[in-house]
C-alpha cells in the first residue's frame, strides 16, 4: 500500500515537473510585462535597468531553473506588480479562499444531505420531485449570472447582506451560497442514488426483519454504506471549489487565490501566475490521490 | 428496556395459522397475484417445506408473514395470519416492528449480502440482543458470544470484532441464523438459506438448523426448490405453483404418492442414480405469465391429465388422504 | 413479452407504469434544443436587427411590455443601443457552436485515448492515465485566461482551452466502461477466433460504449456553454462586439438596477439552453445505462 502511495507521489511530482514548465513557457509567452509596469516615459535605458533588475533577461533556461531552486524553497519570486514577495501573496489570499471553500462546502453538505436522504427515502413524492428539480437547476445556472442577481437584489435592494469583499460573517453568505450550488446538486444527486441503491439491500431488509426502527434503518445502515462515495466526492468537489472560484471571487470582490490569478494574468505578472497554478495543480493533485484510493471511483469515472 | 409483549389469547394449537393469504404486485406487464390465497398451518417444532419453481410466490409468502414485502408495488390485499392466535395482519406498523425478530425470525438466501459490509459482526449481533433483551454492556456481549457459540461458530468472541467480508459464506450465514433465533422467536422462516452454499456445508447447516429448533421448539418455514433437503429436514411440504399451494402433506405421503400432476412431474424430473438410464423427464411447457394467468387451473396448459373442467374452473383444495390435500380435479391421482 | 416477468425475483424493481421515471420522450429538452438550434441556423434569414448596429439615441430600451418599450425592439436594448433580441439569437449561434464542437474534439479524443488505455492495459494504460489524470487536474477556467491574455481572446482559444482539459473525463469514462467490457467472454471469444486490436476495438468496443459516450456528451455540452459564458463575462473568452452571452451579462452588470434586461435575458438564455441539454442527457443516462448515474 505504501509503495503504491510512494509512487503515485512520485507521478504526481511528473505532472508537477511538466505543468510547472508549461505554465514557465506560457507566462512568458504572455508578453511583456515591463509595458504594464513602467510608466509611459520610461526610456529605454529605464527598461533595460528594470529587465535586469527584475532578472527577465538571462536565458529562459536559466530562468527557469532559478525558478524551480527557489520553488522548492518555498520561494516563488517577487510579484511584478506588487512588488512584494509572491510567497507572501499566497499566504495572505490562500486562505481566504479556503475559508470561502470551506463555508461554501458547509452549507452545500448541510443542504444536500437531508434533501438527498429524504429524497430517496420518499421517492416518487412531491418532496423528490422538488429534491430533483434543484439538483438540476443546480448543474444548469451559470454562477456568476446568479451571482449578478443576487448582488442585485439581495445586497443592493433588500440590503440585507453585503455586496463585496471580507467583513465578518455576512460576507460569506453571498459568495458562498453561489459557489456551493452547483455543489448541491451534485452531492444531493450521488445522496440520493447512492440511498436508493442501499435501501434495495439485502442487508437493509434482514435489518428491518429483526425488528430494528426504522429511523435507525435509514440513518444507521443503509447511510453509512451510501455515504462512502459521498465522501471521496466531497473532498474532489472541495479541492474543484478552491480553483474554480476564480469567477465567484471576481464579482464579489473576495480577496483569495483566484482574484489573485486573475490580476496576475490581466498584469502578465509570471511569478505570481507560476505560483498560483501551481498550488492549484498541487491541490488537486492530492485528490487525484483521494480519488485513487477508493478503487471505485477509479473504475467508475 | 423490554417493551411489553402483544398478549395473545388463549393458546391455540398452531404456532403459525395462515389462512387465504394473499398478496398481489404492480408491474410494468400487469397486476401479479404473487400470493393468491395461499393457507397453511405448522405447530410448534414442526418444519414446514415450502417448493416450488421461481416465480411461484414462495418468497412473496414469506415476506407477506412478516408484512416486508416491496413497496409500493406490493399490497397484502387480504386473509389472515394468526401466529399463536393473533392476527398479524391488522396489528399497528409499530407493534409489527416488535414482532419482526421477536416473535418470527427470518433467514435470508444470500449470505454475502445480507450482512451490513461496513459494520463488524459484534455490532450487527449485539443490536437484536439489545432490542429483544434490553441487554447492556458485559451481559450484552456475553449473549451475543453465546449466540455465536450456539450456532457453532469457532472463537467467538474473537469474532465479534470481525468484519462480514473476512467471514465465509458458510460462516455468514451462521451469523444471520444466531441473529434469527435471538429472541428466540416462535416462527423461524428460512428463505433458501442453503442454495448459495457448497455441498457439504448445506448438510451441516440443515443439521444445525434442526438441532436449533429441537431445543426451542419454533415452527419452521423451510424454503426451498431442492426437493431432497424436503425429505430430509421437512415434516411436511406444500408445493406452490403460479402463487398457489397446489398440494401439502405429511413428506413421505407426498413423496410417494404425490397428488397432483405438478407434484409428480417435479419428483419425476430428479435423475436418479442406480435405474436403468432413462430420459431425463423434463416439465412440458413454459412456467407461467404471471401476470396474465389463463381461467381455471394455472397448471392445465403444461398438465399431463388436463381435463376440459380444467381449463374453466380453478380446483379447490380437495382432501387426498389423511392431513393430505391437493387443488385437482383428478378423482384418484393417476 | 418476457415468460415470466423478471419482476419476480426482484420484486424490489416493480414500479406501477404510472409511476415510473419521468416521460416516453423529453419534449421539453428536445423542444428547447431544436429551437436554439433552429434559431440559430437560420439567424440570417430572420430579418432581425443587425446586431452590432448601434444608436445611441436607442441606448436601454426596456422590453416591449415595459411602457417605454416597443416591438421595435422586444426584449429591449443595451448600452449602445443594439438589440437584445438579435443578439440573444446571434449569440445562440456562439454558445451552441462552441459546446458542440468543443465536445466533439474532446470526446473524440479522449474516447480514443480511453478506448487504447483500457484494450491494452498494462504499461500503455498506465502512461495514459498518468496523464489523463494530470490533465484533468488543470482548471480550464485558469487555462483559458492564461491563453486568453498570451494569444489573445478568441473563439478558437476557448474551443481550445476547454477541449484540452475536457478530453480527460472522456478518457477516464471510456476506460472504466472498456475495462468492464473487457471482462466478458465475447472480447475472449473474439479474440480466439483470431480478432487483431483493431477489429475488437472498432467491431466490439465501441458499439458497446457508444451509449455512455453520447450520454456524457450531451451532459457535457451544457457545461462547456457555462465555462464558455464564464470565460466571456471575465474577458477572456468571445471579444467584443461579438454577441457572446456572456460577455452580454457582464456589460449589464453595472446597470442590472436600471436596465435589468440587459443582464437578465443571456442569462435566461443561457438557463435555458444548458437546463435543456442536462435534462436530455439525464434521460438518455437513465435510458441507456442507469448505473451511469454517478455521471
Amino acid at each position: 500500500m505504501l509503495r503504491f502511495v510512494a509512487a503515485r507521489l512520485l507521478q504526481s511530482l511528473i505532472a508537477l515537473a511538466i505543468v510547472s514548465v508549461v505554465v514557465f513557457v506560457l507566462a512568458r509567452a504572455t508578453g511583456d510585462p515591463l509595458y504594464l509596469i513602467l510608466p509611459m516615459s520610461a526610456s529605454q535605458e529605464d527598461f533595460d535597468n528594470a529587465r535586469r533588475y527584475l532578472g527577465l533577461d538571462r536565458p529562459y533556461v536559466e530562468q527557469y531553473l532559478s525558478f524551480v531552486g527557489r520553488a522548492i524553497t518555498g520561494d516563488f519570486g517577487v510579484s511584478l506588480r506588487a512588488r512584494r514577495p509572491v510567497s507572501e501573496l499566497i499566504r495572505e489570499r490562500l486562505p481566504n479562499s479556503l475559508k470561502l471553500a470551506a463555508f461554501a462546502m458547509g452549507v452545500s453538505l448541510a443542504m444536500a444531505f437531508p434533501l438527498g436522504i429524504m429524497a430517496a427515502v420518499k421517492k416518487g413524492t412531491g418532496l423528490d420531485r422538488a429534491a430533483q428539480v434543484i439538483s438540476v437547476l443546480g448543474q444548469s445556472l451559470p454562477t456568476f449570472w446568479v451571482a449578478i442577481l443576487l448582488v442585485e437584489f439581495v445586497a443592493g435592494r433588500l440590503q440585507w447582506l453585503p455586496a463585496g469583499g471580507i467583513a465578518g460573517f455576512s460576507s460569506y453568505v453571498l459568495p458562498g451560497f453561489t459557489l456551493g450550488w452547483f455543489v448541491v446538486a451534485g452531492l444531493m444527486r450521488l445522496l440520493r442514488s447512492g440511498m436508493l441503491e442501499v435501501l434495495d439491500s439485502e442487508y437493509v431488509k434482514l435489518a428491518r426483519v429483526k425488528g430494528v426502527a426504522e429511523r435507525r434503518v435509514i440513518w444507521l445502515h443503509a447511510l453509512r454504506n451510501a455515504l462512502i462515495p459521498v465522501v471521496t466526492f466531497a473532498g474532489i468537489y472541495f479541492a474543484i471549489l478552491v480553483t474554480t472560484a476564480i469567477v465567484v471571487e471576481t464579482v464579489f470582490a473576495w480577496p483569495g487565490i483566484g482574484r489573485l490569478a486573475y490580476e496576475g494574468i490581466s498584469s502578465r505578472d509570471f511569478p505570481v501566475i507560476q505560483a498560483v497554478v501551481l498550488t492549484t495543480v498541487v491541490n488537486l493533485c492530492v485528490d487525484c490521490l483521494y480519488a485513487w484510493i477508493d478503487p471505485r471511483i477509479r473504475y467508475a469515472r | 428496556m423490554t417493551p411489553s409483549p402483544v398478549t395473545p389469547p388463549p393458546v391455540a394449537p398452531f404456532v403459525i395459522d395462515v389462512r387465504e393469504l394473499r398478496t398481489h404486485l404492480v408491474t410494468r406487464w400487469g397486476t401479479v397475484r404473487a400470493v393468491d390465497g395461499v393457507s397453511f398451518a405448522i405447530g410448534e417444532g414442526e418444519t414446514l417445506g415450502l417448493v416450488g419453481e421461481s416465480g411461484s410466490g414462495k418468497s412473496m409468502t414469506c415476506l407477506s408473514l412478516v408484512r416486508l414485502v416491496p413497496r409500493p408495488a406490493a399490497r397484502i390485499l387480504g386473509g389472515q395470519v394468526l401466529l399463536d392466535g393473533l392476527d398479524v395482519l391488522t396489528r399497528s406498523e409499530d407493534e409489527m416492528r416488535r414482532i419482526r425478530g421477536r416473535r418470527i425470525g427470518m433467514i435470508l438466501q444470500d449470505p454475502m449480502s445480507s450482512l451490513n459490509p461496513v459494520f463488524s459482526i459484534g455490532m450487527q449481533m449485539r443490536e437484536p440482543v439489545a432490542l429483544y433483551h434490553g441487554l447492556r454492556g458485559a451481559a450484552l456481549t456475553d449473549r451475543a458470544v453465546a449466540l455465536l457459540a450456539a450456532v457453532r461458530i469457532p472463537s467467538p468472541a474473537q469474532r465479534l470484532r470481525a468484519f462480514p467480508h473476512q467471514l465465509s459464506g458458510g460462516m455468514r450465514q451462521r451469523v444471520v441464523g444466531a441473529m434469527a433465533i435471538a429472541a428466540p422467536p416462535r416462527l423461524l422462516i428460512a428463505d433458501e438459506p442453503t442454495t448459495s452454499l457448497d455441498l457439504t456445508i448445506q448438510a451441516q447447516y440443515l443439521g444445525l438448523l434442526k438441532e436449533l429448533q429441537q431445543r426451542h421448539r419454533f415452527a419452521l418455514i423451510f424454503v426451498t426448490h431442492n426437493l431432497g433437503i424436503v425429505a430430509k429436514i421437512c415434516d411436511r411440504v406444500a408445493v406452490m405453483y403460479a402463487g398457489r399451494i397446489v398440494e401439502m402433506g405429511p413428506v413421505r405421503r407426498l413423496f410417494t404418492r404425490p397428488a397432483h400432476p405438478y407434484s409428480r412431474a417435479l419428483l419425476e424430473s430428479i435423475p436418479r442414480l442406480g435405474a436403468r438410464a432413462e430420459r431425463l423427464t423434463a416439465i412440458e411447457g413454459q412456467p407461467p405469465d404471471l401476470a396474465r394467468l389463463p381461467g381455471g387451473c394455472a397448471f392445465a396448459p403444461r398438465c399431463p391429465h388436463v381435463m376440459e373442467r380444467c381449463r374453466v374452473e380453478a380446483p379447490p383444495e380437495r382432501p387426498v388422504g389423511d392431513g393430505h390435500v391437493a387443488r385437482c380435479w383428478l378423482e384418484t391421482p393417476a | 413479452m418476457p415468460a415470466e416477468p423478471a419482476a419476480f425475483a426482484l420484486p424490489e424493481t416493480a414500479v406501477p407504469a404510472a409511476a415510473s421515471r419521468g416521460w416516453r420522450l423529453p419534449i421539453f429538452p428536445l423542444g428547447v434544443i431544436g429551437l436554439f438550434l433552429l434559431v440559430a441556423l437560420v439567424a440570417p434569414l430572420l430579418g432581425l436587427p443587425d446586431p452590432h448596429a448601434q444608436s445611441l439615441r436607442n441606448r436601454f430600451k426596456p422590453p416591449v411590455w415595459e411602457d417605454a418599450g416597443s416591438w421595435k425592439h422586444p426584449l429591449g436594448t443595451d448600452r449602445l443601443g443594439r438589440d437584445m433580441l438579435s443578439r440573444i439569437v446571434w449569440g445562440s449561434r456562439i454558445s451552441l457552436s462552441a459546446g458542440v464542437i468543443t465536445v466533439l474534439l474532446a470526446s473524440a479524443f479522449g474516447a480514443a485515448v480511453g478506448l487504447t488505455a483500457g484494450y491494452y492495459g498494462g504499461r500503455v494504460d498506465a502512461v495514459l492515465m498518468r496523464v489523463t489524470d494530470a490533465t484533468m487536474s488543470f482548471p480550464v477556467i485558469l487555462l483559458a485566461l492564461i491563453l486568453a491574455v498570451t494569444v489573445g481572446p478568441s473563439f478558437t482559444n476557448v474551443v481550445v482551452a476547454i477541449a484540452v482539459i475536457l478530453w480527460a473525463r472522456y478518457a477516464r469514462v471510456m476506460r472504466g466502461q472498456v475495462l468492464t467490457l473487457m471482462q466478458l467472454d465475447f472480447i475472449a471469444q473474439a479474440r480466439l477466433a483470431g480478432a487483431g486490436a483493431w477489429r475488437i476495438i472498432t467491431r466490439h468496443l465501441v458499439p458497446n460504449t457508444l451509449g455512455t459516450l453520447l450520454v456524457l456528451v450531451t451532459l457535457q455540452i451544457g457545461y462547456v456553454i457555462i465555462v464558455e459564458a464564464s470565460l466571456s463575462f471575465l474577458g477572456a473568452g468571445i471579444p467584443p462586439p461579438t454577441p457572446a452571452w456572456g460577455s452580454m451579462i457582464a456589460e449589464g452588470r453595472d446597470v442590472v438596477t436600471s436596465a435589468w434586461w440587459v443582464s437578465l435575458f443571456p442569462g435566461l438564455a443561457i438557463l435555458l439552453v444548458v437546463l435543456a441539454f442536462n435534462l436530455l442527457g439525464d434521460w438518455l443516462r437513465d435510458t441507456f445505462d442507469p448505473k451511469l448515474r454517478q455521471l
